[in-house]
């Protein structure tokens, strides 16, 4: 069985960039497909969908239900098999995709560094935790230590609470005087500032440590506890539960596929969010970390500008410079501490898919003769966790991509011959 | 509303609408290359450590998949 689909915009990513772009393009009379490896629309910060989401972001939710755009829900991009076209696969199928043009929203990951302990079961992200939530984690009761870096610790905090959890700390590795002038930037912008007082109001009385970090999960089958360092002292603490995540990384593997231009691990852009390469444009987490009203908006210039409406496009460009800065701000105050990195002792594993130690990397001058000698890097998820891990610990720039984008079923590789064979 | 699933054999309930890796609570659904049981880490479909087989199919990603009524999953321990 092989089949084609064709559209006029293809956008990669149904979180809030990908959700506001498919809006914003169906409006101009465009025919629209959303393609998203999630089981339902609403990328990670609205995971859960309507029903858990932020009132605010129900008018997204219902504009997309209300507009013309075909769904693809569960499908992964495997590869790039022609220009102008994309090689998608779901659980059961494999499936062709010709676009005219191509809007990437394909979000963010967190950035998951390596120290004792952390292949444990019930050691996850920090954001990580608060995904499985989302998608029904029961953590009622259960004791959680959250650590790593940025505002991701405080809104996962929340969310556990809400769901019943017992969270019993915060370790953010910055330190005070970085966070002080981060709560002091932030009164230009008072949106986010009262998300932050918010935060801080649901969180009520979860201790939060700033220079702090963890040391080490323990446990010998399944976490059991945690090893912390509390600015100056250490702290072991029984729990059920540890996320750690170090801030976001944008996901831009496709990106790379289609030689678009990367710059700082994020897709350059225009005013017009076009990347270097004509008709490929990025949007939200992929262009830079920055947040959801960044991601908001720039998927609703992508989906204008794509669709030629030009002047409302270039219209809205004045607001997108104040996220910037937004997310400049970000970036600057939670920078790591140089201790983050030196976590991992030599039996720790850094790839985790290969299971190759910190001892037996730290011998290789860079990645490309370490993924030859050890495997790091060739496993399932194709260097996605190992990648930033030697990134932020040796200092090595990934090698380059190689298709698929991802695992992929061999019969999946065959089908653009099978779709050119058979045209429908 | 509760769904039932197999996990090795073993019915379970699982609540409508959440995915497997939730379901699984942070059970290892497999080991790794050097024998070490695994689990969810990044929650969101990148890092492939919660991958079982579903119905069959194996290398899934539990945390991209909705539970559904007699879903069967294998872990691989």
């Amino acid at each position: 069985m092989s089949s084609e689909l064709h559209t006029d915009i293809a956008i990669i990513g149904a979180g809030p960039a990908g959700m506001a772009a498919a809006v914003a393009a169906c409006a101009q009379g465009a025919h629209v497909t959303l393609v998203d490896d999630n089981p339902r629309p609403g990328g990670q910060i609205w995971r859960g969908g309507p029903s858990q989401a932020p009132a605010s972001a129900s008018g997204t939710f219902r504009q997309l239900a209300d507009s013309q755009a075909r769904l693809l829900s569960g499908f992964r991009v495997a590869a790039v098999p022609a220009p102008g076209q994309l090689l998608l696969e779901d659980p059961h199928r494999a499936q062709v995709l010709r676009y005219g043009k191509l809007i990437i929203a394909s979000g963010a990951r967190e950035r998951l560094l390596p120290f004792p302990g952390w292949t444990l079961p019930g050691v996850t992200g920090a954001g990580g935790l608060q995904a499985l939530v989302k998608g029904g984690l029961d953590v009622r009761d259960q004791h959680i230590v959250l650590a790593g870096t940025g505002p991701l610790l405080l809104a996962s905090a929340a969310t556990l609470r809400a769901a019943g959890a017992q969270v019993l700390l915060i370790a953010e590795q910055a330190p005070w005087s970085q966070l002080a002038r981060f709560g002091w930037a932030l009164k230009a912008y008072p949106a986010k500032l009262a998300q932050a007082a918010s935060l801080a109001w649901q969180l009520g009385g979860v201790p939060y440590h700033h220079a702090s970090h963890v040391l080490a999960a323990l446990g010998q089958i399944r976490l059991e506890g945690v090893q912390l360092q509390l600015g100056a002292r250490t702290l072991t603490l029984p729990c059920d539960w540890l996320g750690v995540g170090y801030g976001l990384l944008p996901n831009t593997e496709l990106l790379r596929a289609l030689h678009c231009q990367i710059n700082q691990g994020a897709a350059e852009v225009d005013s017009l969010m076009q990347t270097s390469q004509t008709g490929i444009y990025a949007a939200g987490e992929a262009t830079g970390i920055g947040g959801v009203d960044k991601a908001l908006l720039e998927g609703r210039i992508a989906g204008l500008a794509a669709t030629g409406a030009i002047a409302a496009a270039q219209a809205l460009a004045p607001r997108r410079k104040r996220q910037l800065a937004f997310a400049a701000l970000l970036d600057k105050h939670f920078a790591l501490q140089p201790a983050i990195t030196q976590l991992a002792q030599a039996d720790t594993l850094v790839c985790r898919c290969e299971d190759v130690s910190h001892a037996s990397l730290q011998q290789f001058d860079n990645w490309r003769e370490a993924k030859l000698q050890t495997r790091c890097g060739m496993g399932a998820c194709q260097g996605r966790i190992c990648g930033a891990a030697c990134e932020s610990l040796y200092g090595w720039q990934s090698s380059g991509d190689r298709p698929p984008l991802l695992p992929t079923r061999l019969g999946s590789l065959l089908e653009p011959t099978l779709a050119k064979a058979n045209p429908t | 509303m509760k769904v039932q699933l197999f996990v090795d054999g073993q019915a379970r309930l699982a609540t409508l609408g959440s995915n497997l890796a939730a379901a699984l609570a942070g059970q290892p659904g497999r080991c790794s290359v050097s024998g070490q049981p695994r689990a969810a880490l990044c929650g969101m479909g990148v890092c492939f450590e919660c991958r079982v087989t579903i119905d069959g199919q194996p290398h899934q990603r539990a945390c991209q998949r909705v539970v559904y009524e007699g879903m069967e999953v294998e872990r691989e321990l």
